[in-house]
């Protein structure tokens, strides 16, 4: 025991000693989580629009206040005549122009109907749609609110409510794709790295020619990112919640648990990438490529996997990731409970076990 | 007391090339025992087969009577290992490393501190210093204390002294000499022939074969031809006129001199005088010597390679 | 005009004087041996004299170019070869002549007359189309050395040419150096041989960053009253 203890100090001397691998371990978890949850959104604030008002009465003045009333778009220019739309948009500013014909009021209280044309720069098809959706949704409410109490006949109104986010905040996404991700790294990648260092520099001989078991070797390396992922977990948990304002709504300590499970694949994972790579270099690479972009990519974090070609679907099955996003979501969002999340819990027990097994039976007692 | 080395038939190859033909030898009791050889000789491979590194591809191994294949576990616990690189931890200080590798052989620094005291006291003054920003020959002289610490049976030291400078290579062999006193078997593989010297015995390696297997005396007893130290002021055109002269058989730079050794021995000294007489070389002068361990060296590698 | 020439050459890290205020001069056509025991300030001096390290005081002239200012020009007059670094494992023997020949702009035909020339003179002729890292060590430090010379240079500096090599192609090695510097290519080498030192015109011992001794091997001895080279040395760095 006193042998696993020393170890372990040594390996925490070997991190703290260490700038860059302390940078990795804490640097990164920050900026990743303010990069996602500020820089890096899908919603629109303050576009830039432009608006050809030919109608010019009060009614279509109001609606372009209307418009202009959130915070999701900002009027920059007024447009005098069809040809200056064109030119407007190769200014490249504006995203969309909204054009109100003339007699706008009068069309509407008189022929029960009036036409409002909206344009976007579907230069950018994710971005045009959300600015079309968003303007639709204020001209609606304009009409409403012009129509007065009276209901129109036979009008099916449809409330949406968005389930468990209601704000549509994107950063309720990322957290958990963040915390996925930097678990994922963290532990998979800097212990493949710090295994492989020793035997880069030579000192894995040593150790193998010592009476300490190759297990020993291998848990008193892996310890201390235990302790430092969970930490780093924690450091995430409580950036989402209290500057970004996720919630919580399951049980903390299952959401915990759920944590440390993670944390155990992961180890489990890099453990493996380390016997079979003899450079540090390689263990880098084989996490980054092997590990990092597949779960960028397919787990997904960014791209939602239901709109994936079916064998991209079945190859994210492989990814301890996407279960662990899925336990994540359904637990800090829907406070789900072991008995909703236990089928990916078991997935991911099963992964684990999976990796040290293999792991085990490749660990080298020699050096080939 | 079980005989610390016994190497038999030996073989090992990666791939096509073969590191290691047909290796036997024994260290004994007590013995410093020097494998002297050029880089890529098969020294560390050796090395590697006997601390339960690497697995033979043919013949057997044992050290302390330990079989290196069978009883793996048994020998990790009473050998000392200082691979050919230096493998100690160069982020942790001189303390950290000694207290660490004490450790992990289940061990304390003072529990066999009469062993390491006096490398130890050498080193003391930078037991706070990162072992990475130590000089080469303190590197040295602290992996030899790590390897050390838990007081091994058996010393395996593969080429300890390549790359630090004449002072400290003599110290170190100083330590070695006494610690060889205190009973414990030493192993050494160096490609320093002046170091050969110092050894009990030695065997010589090259491609991966033994040349030869005896104390450095009887090696260099056993080079019977004559030979002789050649000097002049401009040496490189008495290296160029001595090996196109017909009777030459050998001519080679040692240090201030040429060693020469002539086809017929003594016989063609006449006609050699007679060779260089018009080709003037100033300061010339040449006297009779003893080959040394390096002339015997090339002997072997040369009749090895015919 | 001494090929290489240092006045009061220093560096510093910190507070740590790597380079004390060295002072020498080698002549053309020299073999110069540089020794020193490990940390004494060879490596930080060598880097300074091929331009690869500014210093922080004193003067030095290589190939009678400013190390301040000319850099480059030092650098395209030298050879460098190291025991470390010297070509590329993964390239042909011919590949990495011709890959040197380049970096020092040789034309085509040049870099392949130099290659025929240079591979019979080593007897690798039929190892031309072989990867670097299939040749033994010491072909590889032959190679090296006849490539670092490839362009012509009035200097080469070799650090540690021959460690680990096997003492007859040591030996070898030293044969070429000799015809190097018969041609008048001027030699600045470092070893831990000590045999070697004798090899040289003249040696420099370094002491903690200071040179403590230069001379020709004989009088080192007389003046130290040594028999080797290596009790010279043993003497120089104990004594201190």
């Amino acid at each position: 025991m006193r042998q696993f203890f020393v170890f372990a100090r040594k390996e925490f001397y070997h991190i703290f000693r260490d700038k860059r691998t302390l940078l990795i371990l804490f640097g990164m978890p920050v900026v990743q989580i303010v990069l996602f949850g500020f820089a890096i959104t899908n919603e629109i604030k303050n576009a830039e629009i432009a608006v050809l008002d030919q109608s010019r009465d009060y009614y279509s003045n109001r609606l372009v206040q209307q418009l202009q009333a959130g915070s999701y778009f900002k009027i920059d220019q007024e447009l005098q005549s069809h040809q200056a739309i064109e030119a407007a948009f190769r200014e490249g500013r504006i995203k969309m122009v909204v054009v109100i014909p003339p007699k706008f009021g009068e069309s509407f209280f008189h022929l029960h109907k009036a036409q409002v044309q909206l344009l976007a720069d579907a230069g950018d098809p994710n971005t045009a749609t959300t600015l079309i959706n968003y303007a639709r949704a204020i001209i609606g409410n304009y009409q409403q609110e012009l129509n007065g109490p009276q209901a129109m006949p036979l009008t099916i109104n449809t409330t949406v409510r968005m389930q468990y986010n209601p704000a549509l905040k994107s950063v309720f996404l990322f957290v958990p794709g963040v915390m996925t991700l930097i678990l994922l790294l963290v532990s998979a990648m800097m212990t493949s790295i710090t295994i492989a260092r020793e035997k880069e520099l030579g000192t894995m001989e040593i150790l193998l020619v010592s009476p300490l078991p190759p297990a020993m070797i291998v848990t008193g390396k892996v310890v201390p990112y235990i302790v430092l992922s969970f930490i780093n977990a924690l450091v995430i948990l409580g950036m989402g919640v209290w500057l970004f304002g996720m919630p919580i709504k399951g049980s903390i300590v299952l959401l915990l648990l759920e944590c440390a499970l993670f944390v155990l694949t992961s180890l489990g994972l890099g453990i493996l990438i380390s016997t079979v790579t003899d450079k540090q270099q390689t263990a880098m690479m084989a996490s980054m490529m092997g590990l990092l972009m597949p779960t960028v990519l397919l787990s997904g974090f960014i791209f939602p996997v239901e709109s994936m070609p079916l064998p991209l679907r079945l190859l994210s099955n492989i990814m301890p990731a996407k279960w662990f996003i899925i336990i994540l979501k359904d637990i800090m969002l829907k406070g789900s409970g072991l008995r909703e999340v236990w089928p990916q819990s078991l997935v991911l027990c099963g992964m684990t076990l999976l990796f040290v097994t293999i792991s085990i039976r490749k660990f080298k007692i020699r050096l080939s | 007391m079980e005989t610390p080395i016994v190497v038999q038939d030996v073989h090992k190859s990666f791939g096509k090339v073969k590191a290691l033909h047909d290796i036997s030898f024994t260290v004994n009791e007590g013995e410093l025992f020097g494998l002297i050889g050029p880089d890529g000789a098969g020294k560390s491979t050796l090395f590697r087969i006997l601390t339960t590194l690497l697995l033979a591809d043919k013949g057997q191994a044992t050290v302390n009577g330990l079989d290196v294949v069978k009883d793996y576990k048994a020998i990790r616990k009473i050998v000392g290992y200082m691979p050919g690189r230096f493998s100690l931890y160069q982020d942790l200080t001189v303390q950290e490393n000694l207290d660490f590798f004490a450790t992990i052989f289940n061990t304390t620094v003072a529990a066999n501190y009469e062993l390491i005291e006096e490398i130890y006291v050498q080193i003391a003054p930078f037991k706070d210093r990162p072992a990475g920003k130590l000089s080469g020959g303190m590197k040295q002289k602290l992996a030899l204390c790590c390897a050390l610490v838990h007081k091994p049976v058996v010393l395996f030291l593969d080429e300890p002294t390549t790359g630090v400078d004449p002072v400290s290579r003599k110290e170190f062999w100083e330590m070695l000499q006494r610690l060889r006193k205190k009973g414990i078997a030493i192993l050494v593989s160096t490609p320093y022939m002046d170091e050969a010297m110092l050894c009990d015995r030695v065997a010589l390696i090259q491609n991966g074969r033994l040349l030869e297997i005896d104390t450095p005396q009887h090696i260099i007893e056993q080079y019977n031809k004559p030979m002789w130290a050649v000097h002049a002021k401009r040496m490189y055109p008495l290296i160029q006129d001595l090996r196109s002269f017909p009777e030459t058989e050998s001519c080679y730079a040692f240090g201030e001199y040429l060693h020469l050794t002539l086809k017929h021995g003594e016989a063609d000294l006449d006609k050699l005088q007679a060779y260089l007489q018009p080709k003037g070389h100033e300061e010339f002068s040449m006297h009779p010597i003893q080959a040394g361990i390096e002339d015997c060296f090339m002997e072997l590698m040369k009749s090895e390679k015919v | 005009m001494h090929p290489i020439v240092t006045k009061e050459l220093t560096k510093k890290f910190g507070a740590f004087i790597a380079t004390n205020a060295i002072t020498f001069e080698v002549k053309e056509g020299e073999i110069f041996g540089f020794l020193g025991a490990n940390g004494a300030g060879k490596t930080t001096a060598m880097r300074m004299l091929c331009g690869l390290l500014k210093p922080s005081s004193g003067e030095a002239k290589v190939a009678g170019f400013d190390v301040y200012t000319q850099a480059d020009k030092v650098k395209q007059n030298i050879g460098y070869m190291s025991q470390r670094f010297s070509l590329y494992e993964d390239l042909k023997v011919k590949e990495n002549i011709r890959f040197y020949g380049g970096i020092y702009g040789l034309s085509n035909n040049t870099i392949k007359e130099k290659t025929k020339q240079l591979l019979q003179k080593l007897q690798m002729e039929a190892e031309a189309d072989q990867l670097v890292s299939a040749l033994p060590l010491g072909w590889k430090q032959k190679l090296a050395f006849s490539v670092a010379i490839l362009h012509d240079p009035s200097i080469v500096f070799l650090d540690e040419p021959t460690g680990g090599v096997d003492p007859v192609t040591r030996r070898q090695f030293w044969d070429l150096i000799y015809e190097a510097a018969g041609r008048g290519v001027t030699v600045f080498v470092t070893t831990h041989y000590m045999d070697e030192a004798e090899y040289c015109d003249r040696i420099s011992i370094m002491v903690d960053g200071r040179i403590q001794a230069l001379d020709t091997p004989r009088q080192l001895k007389a003046q130290f009253q040594a028999d080797s080279m290596d009790d010279v040395f043993l003497k120089l760095a104990r004594g201190k």
